[in-house]
């Protein structure tokens, strides 16, 4: 390995990062506001909503991303009536579209991750909440939510990190984030090992940074458990 | 609907026959991979478990190298790098030219490192939570090292570690679409190429969809029937 090449390709591939980091932040971002009106429905007792969001989540949980990916940028301009609407110029472009994909499939990963922190919450607490008087959304507001957000997030940090992961496949409908870029280089010079090591790397070291702003989060956010050791054995959920 | 019909049926003008061989080859490219992840990852619970410090460190970094990466890298990684291992050993015999390597092979073998490294750590979860007085127990009575594993630790390790595998295996499942890109005829091509050539991509890809949500859903229940027959034996709490 000569390490000029290894220069060069670093440089090309940190042109990447940005996008990236924009696809990952955004789809997060979106998906989290998602995820918790899915987990609401999910829990609303209104049996329309639950099944609804059900649904929706065994869709995108069952389906491989890249289909999803492919659904929406190749399967809907296929439709006159997309194509003429409003919001043609939005599914026009592979980067709306590959930002609508990854939001809506963290959502449903997410929605399970919320879902489960929301129930953990004990119901000893809703009950004096109801006693003191509270309504029901400030009880949401005040009791459920941040007990409940604080025990999913060893979980959606997991998930964090697989997002930042999946945004790789982005580059398949030619968007040139840093795995873009990686393929660019890997078909022009046909060094696949040392373009791997540098596109592994960035990759690595982004989930680095991310796993200990969680980690950091969770030691701000819940001083009184500060130092338990929690189960992070369990497997990912499958994509 | 009727035009569906006929687009994805199985007459002279209908893709319903490359579509179902399709899906068979996503079943094929997946169980393959997920197999070979399954050897892998005995391997890494293996060092993690029982590995000297170097082993151990491997191990780990195996692991978290095949976590953080995405996976479509590797499969870059498996097909090109093969490709360019191979042409150089054509070359070293005399062979002129470009030598590429399969893609199925490339693809399973992507696929299968990477569940490797989720099935290692489901391994090692499982060996956990056998009772540690079992293998005292077996060791007490002078069991070789062989014989408690194959009739104490791997019964019980493999019962445990069920629930995980099923979600290990559905990831593979998924996975197995992106060996499309190095150009495996699986479900995922099969639509692509259907949906390049009638200018029907929503058709092609809403069928991909709904098979592999049915590859997933029956497999999903395969593993829950897995677990309830493998539970019998345990008292639940």
């Amino acid at each position: 390995m000569d390490s000029d090449f290894l220069v060069e390709t670093m440089k090309l591939l940190l042109a990447g990062v940005p996008l990236t980091f924009k696809l990952a932040f955004y789809s997060i971002a979106a998906g989290a506001v998602f995820a918790v009106l899915l987990a609401l429905m999910r829990l609303s007792g209104s049996r329309v909503l639950d099944y609804a969001a059900r649904s929706y989540v065994f869709v995108f949980r069952g389906t491989p991303l890249l289909v999803q990916i492919f659904l929406i940028y190749y399967g809907l301009g296929q439709f006159p009536d997309v194509r003429e609407s409003v919001l043609w110029p939005f599914f026009r472009e592979p980067y709306w579209c590959a930002l609508l994909a990854l939001t809506l499939n963290t959502a449903a990963y997410s929605s399970e991750i919320i879902r489960g922190g929301i129930l953990s919450v004990p119901f000893g607490q809703i009950e004096a909440a109801r006693a003191c008087g509270m309504s029901r959304a400030l009880i949401f507001r005040r009791i459920t939510m941040p007990q409940g957000l604080i025990v999913a997030l060893p979980a959606y940090g997991n998930e964090i990190i697989l997002m930042t992961r999946s945004t790789a496949l982005a580059s398949v409908i030619t968007l040139m984030e840093v795995t873009g870029i990686a393929s660019k280089i890997i078909a022009e010079t046909f060094r696949p090992v040392e373009v791997f090591v540098c596109a592994g790397a960035i990759y690595l070291l982004l989930n680095f940074a991310i796993s200990r702003a969680v980690a950091l989060l969770e030691r701000r956010l819940s001083p009184q458990i500060h130092g338990a050791k929690h189960g992070t054995d369990a497997p990912e959920p499958a994509r | 609907m009727t035009d569906y019909v006929e687009l994805m049926g199985f007459g002279p003008k209908g893709w319903g026959l490359l579509m179902a061989q399709a899906t068979l080859m996503t079943i094929l490219v997946s169980a393959t991979a997920f197999a070979l992840g399954s050897i892998l990852g005995a391997l890494v619970a293996w060092a993690r478990i029982a590995g000297n410090r170097l082993l151990r460190l491997a191990a780990d970094v195996y692991t978290t190298v095949l976590r953080g990466v995405p996976d479509l890298l590797v499969i870059f990684l498996l097909y090109f790098g093969g490709s360019q291992a191979l042409t150089a050993l054509a070359h070293l015999i005399g062979a002129k030219g470009f030598v590429g390597v399969n893609s199925f092979a490339a693809g399973a073998i992507a696929v299968g490192i990477i569940s490797g490294a989720y099935q290692g750590e489901i391994f090692r979860g499982a060996f956990h939570a056998i009772a540690r007085g079992e293998l005292e127990a077996a060791r007490s009575v002078g069991m070789p090292r062989l014989l408690l594993f194959r009739r104490i630790i791997a019964p019980q390790a493999l019962r445990f570690a069920i629930p995980g595998l099923g979600n290990v295996w559905q990831l593979a499942l998924k996975e197995s679409a992106l060996i499309s890109v190095v150009g495996l005829t699986e479900l995922l091509r099969q639509a692509q190429v259907g949906a390049g050539s009638t200018r029907q991509p929503f058709e092609f890809f809403i069928t991909a969809a709904v098979l592999y949500l049915l590859l997933s859903t029956f497999s999903g229940m395969a593993f829950q029937r897995a677990e309830v027959v493998a539970m019998r034996g345990v008292r639940r709490s």
